[in-house]
């Protein structure tokens, strides 16, 4: 009687425990159903047309705006003229020279922009007595306008590249360091607790918890720390004009001077394109970033 | 006499905690002692206020008693939260791998071991979903094998499944059992639901409120498997309740 009981329950525990699974498997297959990406040219294409659009658009006002006669066509050329001039322009020589004067600049002054404003926003982030004393500083600083930094920088390196990267660097350094300092203030603590239970302590809770969940915050710091880089550096080639280095911003004062507006429009117009670029890169890597940790809207996937 | 010693995986001795100083001082634990043997699973009962979160957090090393002490007589304590507390940057399986990662486990071990736990919890094969791809049950899944993955001798739950749905809930009870059981791991489960610590605990400890003190301690010995509407569930839950009511009436006079 007794063994009965016991084979008895034993089957029960069996049945009991397969449907358990089967229960289980079947709420994790409710749970995981998911939409079907849409196919890579349908992304690509509905990712495209807003801007060719907005492009078209422009273009259509801006010319426009040459069709009403309000400047004669020597001032304000329309996109028939500019659009050429740019073309010859990218099949030149001195233009690409010139581009790369400009962007190794840009990457030069960013670099170092991105170095001194992380290790000011780490320092800044764990040092209460710091933040205490530069904290509100750093947003100042990043506040003024990078133009008012020249005639400093001209008595201090006279024209030299020396004095446009100092200022490309003062324009940038303050946002990357506000995007780590917010980065890592924001944190969840539980995040941080979580490392605390698996044994992370001091650097490696740094490596494993805090920077890649301060990354979200610290990519937009860089970002905005790209826009400000590139500000100051225009604002710098127009002015500290170095003799014998030609550069976007040198040929953009030179059309002025010599009262050539398709030439000046486009230089504006490569400046436009290239920070078009840039931020296309930067959202590509925010994107990536967003779909790995679920914060895409599901259309857009 | 050695062995007598050993019956415990978990000593808690006279631990008490307050947090901040003078009039804005808060005692959340108030000499509370008791001892769980290795493998025993033992549930924590208590309303709010009564420093169940602050004694797992001792346990785990994360804090330290203001008085008293705990031993685990060198075990390690992993601890599981009522947010999964998954890192959203990492995949399934690497969240499970990070606490191995840490401790400096080579690369070829962590990944079967991985493997090893997402079988364990029912997840096999899902090691590259992320933690927004999976359901709630799921991750609290996820987690329980990454708190296996710190190697953990003494599993320290703070209410993991008190934000699920009944039915997930009901079923991880089932899974939680069955791991509990083929791991020989040792359980400190806190809870505010009464039927769940009957369903789940070998003991249950009732603790009081502000200040946090054992107010009881209840052997449930009721057979295994069971189910959380068993009457006998039922029948011990009523009397607990009953015990948990008039502890927190004490507050509202």
């Amino acid at each position: 009687m007794a063994a009965e009981t016991t084979i008895e329950s034993d089957v029960f525990r069996v049945s009991r425990n397969a449907s358990t699974d089967v229960a289980l498997a079947g709420l994790d297959a409710l749970d995981t159903g998911q939409a079907p990406r849409r196919p890579l040219a349908l992304r690509i294409w509905s990712a495209t047309w807003p801007k060719l659009g907005a492009v078209a658009i422009f273009l259509l006002l801006w010319q426009a705006l040459v069709w009403s006669g309000w400047k004669p066509s020597y001032v304000l050329p329309g996109p028939d003229e500019a659009l050429p001039e740019l073309g010859r322009r990218v099949t030149s020589a001195d233009f690409w020279s010139a581009f790369a004067r400009t962007m190794q600049r840009a990457f030069v002054g960013y670099a170092l922009a991105v170095l001194i404003g992380a290790a000011v926003g780490l320092a800044v982030s764990r040092f209460t007595l710091l933040r205490s004393a530069v904290g509100s500083f750093i947003t100042a600083l990043q506040t003024m306008p990078s133009i008012v930094w020249f005639p400093l920088a001209i008595l201090l390196f006279r024209l030299t590249e020396s004095a446009i990267l100092f200022v490309v660097v003062l324009g940038a350094a303050p946002s990357v360091a506000n995007g780590v300092i917010s980065g890592i203030d924001y944190v969840p603590p539980l995040l941080t607790r979580a490392g605390h239970t698996m044994g992370a302590r001091g650097l490696k809770l740094y490596r494993f918890v805090v920077a890649p969940a301060a990354l979200p915050s610290v990519v937009a710091g860089l970002k905005q720390g790209w826009a400000f880089a590139w500000r100051s550096l225009m604002a710098g080639e127009l002015l500290v004009i170095v003799p014998g280095h030609p550069s976007i911003g040198s040929d953009l004062e030179n059309s002025r001077q010599f009262l050539e507006a398709t030439g000046v429009i486009a230089s504006m117009l490569t400046i436009f394109i290239i920070g078009v670029l840039v931020d296309a890169a930067f959202n590509a890597v925010d994107r990536r970033m967003r779909a790995r940790r679920g914060l895409l809207p599901e259309q857009s996937r | 006499m050695t062995a007598v010693i050993d019956a415990s995986a978990v000593r808690i001795d006279g631990v008490s905690r307050a947090f901040g100083s003078g009039p804005h001082r808060v005692q959340a634990l108030d000499n509370v002692s008791f001892n769980v043997r290795p493998g025993e699973f033992v549930c924590l009962l208590g309303a709010s206020g009564c420093g169940k979160s602050t004694l797992l957090g001792i346990l785990a090393g994360i804090d330290r008693p203001s008085s008293g002490g705990v031993d685990v007589g060198g075990r390690k304590v992993g601890l599981m939260f009522q947010d999964s507390a998954l890192l959203p940057w990492l995949t399934a399986g690497g969240n499970i791998a990070l606490p191995m990662k840490i401790r400096g486990v080579p690369r070829a071990d962590r990944a079967s071991r991985v493997e090893e736990l997402l079988a364990m919890v029912r997840l096999a094969g899902l090691a590259d979903k992320r933690p927004h791809e999976l359901s709630g049950g799921m991750r609290q899944r996820v987690s329980l094998a990454r708190a296996f993955a710190q190697d953990a001798d003494v599993l320290c739950m703070d209410e993991p499944f008190g934000a699920l749905d009944a039915m997930t809930r009901d079923l991880l009870h089932d899974e939680l059992e069955r791991i509990w059981r083929e791991t020989g791991v040792t359980v400190l489960f806190v809870t505010h639901d009464v039927r769940e610590a009957v369903r789940l605990g070998d003991r249950i400890v009732l603790l009081s409120s502000r200040p946090g003190r054992v107010a009881e301690i209840f052997d449930v010995g009721i057979d295994r498997p069971r189910r959380i509407d068993a009457p006998e569930v039922a029948a011990l839950a009523v009397t607990i309740t009953a015990r948990l009511r008039a502890e927190v009436s004490r507050h509202g006079r």
